[in-house]
């Protein structure tokens, strides 16, 4: 038979039989959620092939040409290669409309799915021993696919991202001591140089997609390692783990998966308008249009840069610009806590036990009403980012918008998190369920600081 | 629950719908292309084989799930052991122990692991200078534009200057300094403000404005977005951006919004042909805050 030969060929060459066997043979469970991340690997599958296509018509570079393509409205209009060569592909570019769209598309679709799939882990306590690694491989993860995002959509240089990157400049100009220095060696000078596009093509086509690349392989092959997490039930303890065989029936479902996941992206690329670069123009630094927003994944610093309170720090000749603090200090603060949280958790149950039982989240009161009380804030950031629109959409005072989100900021995550801790302990009661470390919100400060035995 | 029977029919289905999609998105490609149809018909395509792929592993494999027994995760205390022991790189004292075998495989004197350490350093701080070619030093072109190259007529962008008879009363309109109507950071909103609409300029700014017109720096204090906007009635200038609002009647101080400074001011005259001129630099540093900014709000 074919197949045999082939094997023995291989192997003849390589020994790879029985190690070939035992990852066969390895098992995965087959619960809905596990198959979030699989919906982010798939997404980033199709942004690789896609994007390959796309380096084959997008030209990095900031020189200044006159439109001659295709689309009456901006003929002779003076524009960076950069911007031209992306109308080309929207415009002259047989399914170049279409290759663009679906990329745009799979990006959003893969941070969407990044964070649901870190949602998923986080509320089943899927990060804690010995999956700690694990996480901050997929926190990392996470913060490259938004920053990616941010580099592909503003090498475009569309009016639109411009105007993102122009902000982006002014946030790292803020950075103190280093600031200066760090956005003129990354822009060549001074906003907007003339270096910017081409590094950002480099970052986002080769650097960054690598490091992705490397992570993925570690992120996965942790994930054999350690096996996958399975909820409790018959037959599941701490000590195995049930579900299906990677081969035959996990790879089919999986691969299965791969193509609707695809056929989706394609659908979406090729019927839902998204990022019509045509209508923005070519990036001026002396325009903007009203209601400009980011992409979604970066929707949350948007809306800290509006509902920040105009506080600046000024002493002795220097200065911690505005800036600073919703568009430094906050990402910082959020993907530093993001890092820590299984160690931090860890520190406060005294919890250093090896779990391979995923939880439901309604076992956890205290986790997950912080983690929804989080969630909250950010969506409140998140919603602030488009206040203007809101506020002209329902014809409000664009004061009065702001002031509502920043209240809420502060008042609307502790009351999420309250309804959601009075939830699970009513949901845990009914269904009989044990709830977790007993550990009251009251008791983390100390926990954290002093540790727990 | 659907048969193997029938899942494998439907497999089938779906399978042949994924050709015909294909065939569909050739004939659609070769006859010119349409974004609409492609979308849909590569979707097809793919859906086709996605689905025929998920019906066949959830219906016509091997049902029933399986366990796997979970090993210990930690080596064997043995197997750590000799680990450590076959890493460790174990100093040697010059004149000690001569002649007595040392475990590991790794010896090293600690002055020279100290050399090796400091070179490699080195390597490693040599290596990072190329990075300073990437940008020039931050310096003069933060805190000065074009304008501090001295009087200059203020024109717009395509390079006609301005007299003060082109600016009604409630007109915005943006300025370079002649000769660079392109320069990102001196761009300059020239705005009339109305009769009743009093000025109050701030201290040493008095001679700033020439009949009801006065020029601040159009970069917004907070990141930098052209302050596009502006409300008349109230004298007051709003960055669509993050709706940082900045009061003309007052040096443009923000009254509103994240923008923690005001914007610049340009101090304007008018020279001996009328045409609108700028006397010098604006009044501090144009655009976001930095470091070293050094000067006052």
């Amino acid at each position: 038979m074919l197949t045999r030969r082939i094997a023995e060929w291989l192997d003849d060459r390589l020994g790879a039989a029985s190690f070939a066997r035992t990852a066969l043979a390895k098992v995965f469970p087959t619960n809905w959620s596990f198959l979030l991340g699989e919906i982010a690997l798939y997404s980033f599958l199709v942004l690789v092939l896609t994007g390959i296509y796309l380096t084959f018509f997008y030209v990095p570079s900031a020189e200044e040409v006159h439109y001659a393509g295709s689309y009456g409205p901006l003929q002779g209009v003076e524009m960076s290669q950069a911007y031209h060569s992306a109308l080309d592909i929207t415009f002259d570019v047989r399914a170049g409309l279409v290759m663009r769209q679906m990329h745009h598309w799979a990006a959003l679709v893969f941070c969407a799915s990044i964070l649901v799939h870190m949602g998923r882990v986080f509320f089943t306590g899927a990060f804690r021993r010995p999956r700690e690694i694990n996480w901050m491989v997929g926190v990392t993860l996470f913060l490259l696919a938004i920053l990616n995002g941010f580099a592909g959509y503003s090498i475009v240089d569309d009016q639109l991202s411009g105007t993102g990157l122009r902000i982006g400049y002014s946030v790292a100009l803020s950075i103190p001591v280093v600031g200066t220095w760090l956005t003129s060696l990354l822009f060549g000078g001074e906003f907007p140089g003339s270096d910017i596009l081409q590094r950002l093509y480099v970052l986002h086509i080769l650097l960054v997609p690598v490091v992705i690349g490397v992570l993925l392989t570690i992120h996965l092959g942790l994930l054999v390692r350690q096996k996958h997490t399975h909820f409790s039930g018959p037959g599941r303890t701490e000590g195995n783990v049930v579900g299906v065989k990677l081969w035959p029936v996990f790879a089919v479902k999986s691969t299965g998966l791969f193509f609707l996941v695809a056929a989706v992206l394609a659908l979406l690329g090729g019927t839902f308008q998204i990022n019509p670069i045509w209508l923005y123009g070519p990036f001026d630094p002396s325009q903007v249009s009203a209601a400009s927003q980011p992409d979604w994944y970066m929707g949350w610093l948007e809306g800290a840069l509006r509902l920040m309170p105009s506080w600046e720090v000024r002493a002795f000749g220097y200065e911690i610009p505005n800036p600073f603090f919703p568009g430094v200090l906050l990402p910082g603060l959020t993907f530093g806590l993001l890092y820590a949280w299984p160690l931090l958790e860890s520190r406060v149950t005294g919890d250093r036990g090896e779990h391979h039982l995923a939880e439901r989240p309604r076992q956890r009161p205290v986790r997950t009403a912080l983690g929804v009380a989080a969630l909250t804030f950010y969506l409140v950031l998140f919603l602030a980012g488009g206040e203007d629109v809101i506020a002209e959409s329902f014809s409000l005072s664009v004061n009065a918008v702001l002031r509502t989100f920043q209240v809420s900021a502060v008042v609307a995550p502790p009351v999420a998190g309250l309804i959601t801790y009075r939830l699970c302990t009513e949901l845990a009661a009914r269904d009989g369920l044990s709830t977790g470390s007993k550990v009251t919100v009251r008791e983390i400060p100390r926990r954290l600081l002093r540790g727990t035995p | 629950m659907t048969s193997p029977r029938r899942a494998e029919q439907v497999a089938v289905l779906c399978f042949l719908l994924a050709i015909l999609a294909a065939v569909g998105l050739a004939v659609v490609y070769w006859r010119g292309g349409q974004p609409q149809w492609e979308g849909v018909l590569l979707s097809l395509t793919l859906g086709g084989i996605g689905s025929g792929a998920v019906l066949w592993g959830k219906h016509l494999l091997p049902p029933g799930e399986v366990s796997e027994e979970r090993k210990p995760l930690a080596s064997s205390s043995e197997d750590r052991k000799k680990f450590v022991e076959e890493l460790a790189v174990t100093p040697v004292q010059v004149g000690e122990q001569a002649g007595q075998p040392q475990p590991g495989p790794l010896r090293a004197r600690r002055g020279l692991l100290l050399a090796a350490s400091g070179a490699i350093t080195a390597l490693g701080a040599a290596l990072l200078f190329p990075i300073r070619s990437l940008g020039p030093r931050p310096g003069g072109g933060l805190t000065r534009t074009r304008y501090a190259d001295g009087v200059r007529r203020v024109v717009q962008q395509d390079g006609t200057p301005m007299r003060l008879a082109d600016l009604e009363a409630d007109s915005v309109v943006t300025v370079w300094p002649e000769g660079h109507p392109d320069d990102a950071d001196s761009a300059a909103l020239l705005i009339r403000l109305r009769d009743e609409q009093d000025l109050q300029p701030r201290e040493g700014r008095e001679d700033w404005s020439v009949e009801g017109v006065v020029a601040y720096s159009k970069l917004c204090t907070h990141v930098g977005c052209p302050v596009g906007l502006y409300q008349a009635e109230s004298a007051l200038l709003l960055c669509p951006c993050h709706q940082s609002t900045f009061d003309v009647l007052d040096g443009a101080r923000p009254v509103f919004g994240p923008a923690a400074r005001s914007l610049p001011q340009l101090p304007l005259d008018v020279d001996d042909e009328g045409y609108i001129v700028a006397r010098g630099d604006f009044s501090s540093p144009v655009g976001p805050g930095f470091w070293d900014r050094g000067t006052e709000a």
